[in-house]
């Protein structure tokens, strides 16, 4: 271990609830609504009351637009629930969606919160749904709407979906390790697998591989398939200082470590690397923080926003080589319910919905707990990992159940 | 470069401004172009106020060949916008004057399953002369280069 402990403010966090609203395709209920559910629902979990909370992280924070990216923002929260504060926190530039989980524990290990509410919710199915909003479109299109930002440089070029941006990296994958679609498959056809077994998952039918290679195709190597589903719904995670374990209604779990790096250029194209993205950093920087090895976690809740993406997060935790995670994953038993890395447990965003971020840290949590049904994970697994984003965006978390 | 002003495929396109004219408009001279570094010659993309290397502020811009590498590529064929026909190939060239000098683009004048990584590559432009904007799109290298690289 390459930090003191004593250091490591991440170790004075424990996730003590969690909790979810219904989720859904198109639920077309207030998205408010379903904020407040996971919350409240996560706030009862762990044993608290609405009193108990003294802090609130999310991301992004209340956004008007694209319409269904935000389901409600801090102020929202706050007001609603009647909270009184001594910490607050809602913003967009992190380092991904679970990054506003992580400042969560650095504020209780600071002093500055001991319950501190995250969450993050979506109605990005409803809003696309019913017309408020294509499924890309950013400023809604029109004629008079000019590309500016970082998507100056992709919008002009018909590139609006990061699907077309992480192909890219994929095909360079490809083409460097003799990366195969059917390798890449087994990321879809784990999740639709534990999506059956997960009663609020969306997609539960399921999927063969002749079903996925015949599937249309979007930009290669990524077919329909491996494009996560827009849906609505709520996640929340209730963070406590590590001295208030005894207030608990159950064993809280442990944030081991977090992984937060970003080293190479913070774009989807100027990376250095064209195979892999900010996950890269985050993950060794991670296993720096512990004593703990890839080789002791037991569940992997991994982002898979697209389907590449947790090819990219498998090896940037070093639970395989650079450029091995096709044959690692290769006829997916390794990576199933009774393999040696479950991974994407619930069915991951491709089949249960895209969460964002936040249904990675949930899952995780809920298997730790030993509360996941039909498809929890034999052998009372005690370590886990929830790692989230894409692209320039890379937030990790190491948890483990406390004893 | 003739300039054209039917026939152009919708694109949404850029905010320019004083900060990124020099590339969306340097295709009304058939260049492409981008900030440098006057102390340290570093090619500066996209582009910023200082140098990212030395931290000079003295940036000048300048015209580059125009020839390029594919280092990665996809065949898109969802349709996202109104536009560009699928399929249609997405694609990240680095330009020969630097390392990390590099830019998304479209390959045109090439079927899509003629793209292959590392293949040479030139700048072309795609004039929306009413919008003063000229957008650079690479297509294979041809024996008939339009203009000196030497």
């Amino acid at each position: 271990m390459s930090e003191a402990t004593d250091l490591l403010g991440e170790r004075r966090a424990l996730i003590s609830g969690a909790g979810q609203s219904e989720i859904g395709r198109r639920l077309h209920r207030d998205p408010l609504e379903l904020t407040l559910d996971a919350c409240l629902a996560a706030i009862e979990d762990a044993g608290l009351t609405t009193d108990d909370i003294d802090g609130i992280s999310t991301y992004p924070g209340g956004m008007e637009s694209p319409i269904g990216f935000s389901g409600a923002g801090v102020t929202d929260v706050h007001d609603a629930l009647r909270l009184n504060l001594n910490w607050w926190t809602g913003a967009l530039e992190l380092p991904s969606q679970l990054g506003s989980v992580i400042d969560a524990c650095l504020a209780v290990s600071a002093g500055l919160a001991k319950h501190v509410l995250c969450f993050r919710s979506v109605f990005e199915g409803s809003a696309q749904g019913s017309g408020g909003r294509a499924a890309v479109m950013p400023g809604g299109g029109g004629g008079s709407y000019r590309a500016s930002g970082f998507m100056e440089w992709l919008l002009p070029y018909s590139a609006p979906s990061a699907a077309t941006w992480i192909a890219m990296m994929a095909n360079r994958h490809f083409y460097e390790y003799g990366t195969t679609r059917e390798q890449l498959a087994q990321i879809a056809l784990n999740a639709r697998k534990n999506a059956a077994l997960n009663p609020n998952g969306i997609y539960r039918d399921p999927m063969s591989m002749d079903d996925y290679l015949n599937a249309r195709m979007i930009s290669y190597p990524f077919c329909l398939f491996d494009c996560d589903v827009p849906c609505d719904g709520g996640t929340a995670v209730i963070v406590s200082r590590v001295d208030t374990a005894a207030d608990l209604r159950k064993q809280p779990i442990q944030v081991e470590a977090v992984g937060t790096a970003l080293r190479g250029r913070p774009s989807w194209d100027q990376f250095d690397d064209l195979t892999t993205m900010a996950v890269r950093d985050a993950g060794p920087q991670l296993w720096g923080r512990t004593e703990l090895k890839p080789s002791d976690v037991q569940l992997a809740e991994m982002y898979d926003g697209f389907s590449f993406i947790t090819m990219a997060w498998l090896e940037a935790m070093g639970f395989c080589g650079k450029g091995e995670s096709g044959p690692f994953v290769e006829g997916g038993q390794r990576i199933a319910l009774d393999g040696e890395l479950p991974l994407n447990t619930n069915g991951g965003q491709l089949s249960s919905g895209r969460l964002h971020g936040y249904g990675f840290i949930h899952e995780a949590c809920v298997q730790l707990w030993g509360e996941a049904g039909d498809r929890q994970v034999p052998g009372d697994p005690e370590v886990g990992v929830a790692c989230a984003g894409g692209g320039p965006m890379a937030g990790a978390l190491l948890l483990t159940r406390r004893r | 470069m003739a300039e054209q002003t039917t026939d152009v495929p919708f694109r949404i396109l850029p905010r320019v401004g004083p900060r990124n004219a020099h590339y969306w408009q340097g295709g009304r001279d058939g260049e492409l172009r981008f900030q440098r570094c006057d102390a340290c010659k570093y090619f500066i993309h996209p582009p910023g106020v200082l140098c990212p290397k030395c931290h000079s502020k003295d940036l000048s811009v300048e015209a580059v060949s125009g020839r390029a590498e594919v280092l990665t590529y996809s065949v898109n064929h969802q349709p996202w916008m109104p536009g560009l026909e699928p399929p249609f190939v997405l694609a990240i060239v680095r330009c020969v004057e630097q390392d990390d000098l590099r830019v998304t683009t479209n390959i045109v004048n090439c079927a899509p399953d003629d793209v292959t990584f590392g293949m040479p590559v030139q700048v072309t432009f795609e004039a929306h002369v009413d919008d003063e904007v000229w957008i650079p799109l690479f297509e294979p290298v041809t024996e008939n280069v339009g203009k000196d690289v030497s």
